[in-house]
């Protein structure tokens, strides 16, 4: 025997043999039942005659490249297959994803682990093989002796992903329940390289995945894609799904997004939004996609222009969630008419009891929400600015543009 | 009535958004192997070959229309499906067969490149090494997009053509009526000239390509009614250039001497008697068609293969990640543009070879997208309508016969 692995493309069409060692059938597929083992091989799907056996774990005493020796007499036609992950059918294939390597990868083979004990032999699967080394293994197989395969692959460098980094995706909602498949690891992933894949991905697939994962990862590798990928993912999704993602997008993207849908659409996401984000959003549908109105995002953080760095460290403390990419703190006078702009940096140096008003950077550089995007992408250039107030009319502040909107505006160009 | 404006400025607008894929496939269609095709069939039969455009058009239109439902439903290519739902094996002899044929292709596109710009006095020793490079660069780095916009800009150089039809001023009245009027004779070389203007229209990489870049244009089912538009529109497109050609070609040199042509050179200073400016249109349009091919062949075969057999693929990783696709893709070109500098080199042979391979995958491949199209779990509520397959089977049944017939003639043009 040789090693104490075997390759799913070995176990194929490997004789099976009863206890007075007559041969029964070969091996057509084999099943995992994820619900009770996450990586052992459950049932061997044996074809005799006509019809197919299912055979348990435990009733295989011996596997080797020979063949499989049973210990157990009771077999058991194979009938439903509702709780099994087929390898050969739903495996073998198919698209995967690679979670450690973050990228989607076509499974051409499955390495398996032969654990034996004094009563039988168990596989498991240890690793699901990709790259050449596998595509040469799988084409040979059948045509040349299993042995002779083995060593004629030895010089092809080995490319396998570890069975616990590989996330299956499933379409099927009562599938995935049966199969017990989530998609927890790709919480783990950096939403960039999440929303990279999922790209690559078909739709129904996409659309498994932004229903499952938490609605917060699913909102920041939204925020990650093209504006078209973004609709075509919302409008797939029930309104309710799509609200609670739209909720944790930054309100100038969920703004644009919402504006890329059709009216209906976009409507019936509203609806189910809590009432607070919807007005935000609302309000910012309302801008022209390409004007300074229409950039902005109405997250940021103000006070009135008599507050001291006190006073700014205080408001700072209580509304953490405003810290990412913050860099400046607006002055307001009491009709909520911009005033002046602060550097968050200025804080450090400042003793408690300065306002901030005299920390206020000179002269204030502004937007007007109509200003035109191309007006808006030149002062950030002018002035070497990473945020950048925006205000109405009436020079009330209405929200602000970072530097991370105009990235994504030069980009599009 | 403001509802309805509405209405018709978004499906135009969408229309607009999905222009790309079925233009270009449709238009490269008629690549140098196509030029010289249709040059020789005008230039030995005149204006009697006119009349198999129709029917080539409606078999053009069901098959391209099938792979772009494909793609914009499954999102996925045609070598994932196949991978997909008829495993590896099959996929390995298929992507097989698709590189040698495609190999062959690109030489010719190669050839045409060559013998073009001959008649603006370059050397090929020039211009075919400098064309190499600019085709692997243009697709290594330059983004999609960018491409895109050169590919559908070159669509517009096929205008060429058109001018140079009105220049050497055909017979219309015969052309218009041999266009509706078919004609069959039991001529072997006629049937040929059929049999290979069918070939050259309808080839397996055209499917592979056309779904792959509706997928990387992501276009969705939703938008599928504008794009199906944008494939039948380019598909007319394709038969009006290929109309022109064949027109120009019966009015210079059938209506002088009907006799046969062995490249587009010939072709082109064929026009020579209606002036220098319709034989350099001819040239900068067979020009453009060869480059144009020449950049998109190699590319998408190397994505098929890659695709369907699992390697990283796409311009935007880089050598180390992806190094089958980039082997794959410089190879193809490096190997399609260095045989044109080989003095002796059986070019001729090596394109008949090219059509013996197409014609034995392309009713592999025509076979797998009905079966596929068909698929309920893949394509939902997409699917063929009874009509459509009825029509959809009577063609891939035709072309088979055709291409087997192909298959037979070349061989015994090889012996």
């Amino acid at each position: 025997m040789a090693g104490n692995f075997l390759y799913f493309t070995e176990l194929l069409n490997l004789p099976v043999y009863d206890l007075k060692h007559r041969r029964i059938g070969r091996v057509r597929d084999a099943a995992l039942v994820p619900l009770v083992h996450q990586s052992r091989v459950d049932r061997f799907l044996v074809g005799a005659g006509s019809s197919w056996l299912s055979i348990r774990f435990d009733q295989i005493s011996g596997i080797s490249l020979e063949g499989i020796q049973l210990s157990d007499e009771k077999l058991f036609p194979y009938h439903s297959d509702e709780y099994m992950l087929r390898m050969g059918r739903d495996l073998l294939d198919q698209q995967i994803i690679d979670v450690n390597g973050r990228k989607v990868v076509r499974v051409n083979d499955v390495t398996l682990e032969i654990q034996r004990t004094s009563e039988f032999d168990q596989l498991y699967v240890m690793e699901v093989d990709i790259g050449l080394r596998s595509v040469v293994r799988r084409l040979l197989q059948g045509a040349v002796p299993r042995k002779l395969i083995r060593t004629l692959q030895q010089p092809i460098a080995i490319n396998s992903i570890r069975w616990e980094f590989c996330n299956i995706v499933e379409a099927d909602p009562q599938r995935r329940l049966r199969l017990n498949i989530s998609h927890d690891k790709l919480e783990l992933m950096h939403p960039a390289d999440l929303a990279d894949i999922v790209e690559e991905l078909g739709p129904a697939e996409r659309e498994a995945i932004f229903e499952t994962i938490d609605s917060e990862v699913a909102a920041d590798t939204l925020s990650e894609m093209d504006s078209k990928t973004q609709a075509s993912i919302l409008e797939s999704l029930e309104p309710e799904v799509a609200a609670d993602i739209v909720e944790e997008m930054a309100r100038d993207e969920a703004a644009d997004v919402l504006g890329e849908l059709e009216e209906e659409t976009s409507n019936e996401i509203l609806e189910e939004m809590e009432q607070a984000d919807k007005t935000e959003v609302t309000e910012l549908l309302e801008f022209e996609e390409d004007t300074a109105g229409g950039l902005m995002n109405t997250e940021y953080a103000s006070l009135p222009e008599h507050a001291t760095v006190t006073d700014a460290i205080v408001m700072l403390r209580e509304n953490e969630e405003l810290l990412e990419n913050l860099n400046l703190i607006l002055l307001v006078d009491g009709q909520g008419r911009l005033t002046g702009a602060v550097h968050l940096a200025r804080l450090f140096l400042a003793a408690g009891e300065i306002t901030l008003k005299s920390l206020a950077q000179d002269p204030l550089i502004k937007a007007h929400v109509d200003m035109t995007q191309d007006r808006v992408t030149e002062l950030f250039d002018k002035y070497n600015i990473f945020t950048l107030p925006v205000v109405d009319g009436a020079g009330m502040l209405s929200g602000v543009i970072t530097a991370d909107d105009i990235i994504s505006v030069l980009r599009q160009k | 009535m403001a509802q309805l404006l509405k209405r018709l400025r978004y499906h135009i607008a969408v229309f607009f958004a999905v222009i790309g894929p079925g233009f270009i496939t449709a238009v490269v269609d008629n690549d140098s192997g196509g030029i010289v095709t249709y040059s020789q069939a005008g230039a030995r039969w005149g204006y009697l070959p006119l009349w198999t455009l129709l029917p080539i058009t409606v078999v053009l239109i069901i098959t391209q229309e099938m792979c772009s439902r494909m793609g914009a439903v499954t999102e996925k290519g045609l070598s994932d499906l196949i991978r997909e739902e008829y495993g590896l094996r099959v996929t390995f002899v298929m992507m097989t067969v698709l590189v040698l044929a495609n190999v062959t292709n690109v030489m010719a596109e190669f050839a045409g490149i060559a013998s073009s710009l001959e008649l603006f006095h370059v050397s090929r020793f020039v211009s075919v090494p400098v064309c190499a490079v600019a085709v692997w660069f243009l697709a290594v780095k330059g983004n999609y997009r960018s491409v895109e916009k050169i590919f559908l800009f070159a669509c517009v150089v096929y205008i060429t053509y058109v001018v140079s039809g009105f220049l050497v001023k055909p017979d219309w009245k015969t052309a218009a009526i041999d266009t509706v009027k078919p004609v069959l004779m039991l001529d072997a070389s006629y049937i040929n000239m059929l049999i290979g203007m069918v070939g050259t229209t309808i080839a397996p990489w055209m499917q592979f390509y056309l779904q792959a870049a509706v997928v990387e244009k992501g276009i969705t089912a939703k938008a599928y009614a504008e794009s199906r538009i944008e494939v039948i529109v380019g598909c007319l497109l394709t038969s009006v250039i290929a109309f022109f050609i064949i027109v120009s070609c019966a009015g210079a040199i059938w209506s002088v001497h009907p006799r046969d042509i062995n490249d587009g050179k010939e072709a082109a200073l064929g026009l020579e008697p209606f002036g220098q400016y319709a034989v350099l249109l001819f040239a900068a349009g067979l020009f453009n068609a060869s480059i144009f091919a020449a950049s998109i062949l190699p590319l998408s075969t190397a994505y098929s293969v890659c695709e369907g057999m699992g390697f990283e693929s796409g311009v935007n990783k880089t050598f180390r990640e992806a190094p089958v696709f980039y082997w794959l893709y410089t190879l193809l070109i490096a190997v399609g543009a260095g045989v044109i500098l080989l003095p002796n080199f059986p070019l001729f042979k090596m394109i008949l070879w090219s059509q013996v391979l197409n014609g034995v995958l392309l009713p592999f491949v025509l076979i797998f997208m009905i079966l596929l199209v068909n698929n309920k779990r893949l394509m939902n509520e997409w699917t063929n309508s009874r009509p459509a397959n009825a029509i959809a089977w009577l063609t891939v049944i035709v072309m088979i016969g055709l291409t087997l017939a192909l298959v037979g003639t070349s061989i015994q043009g090889m012996g």
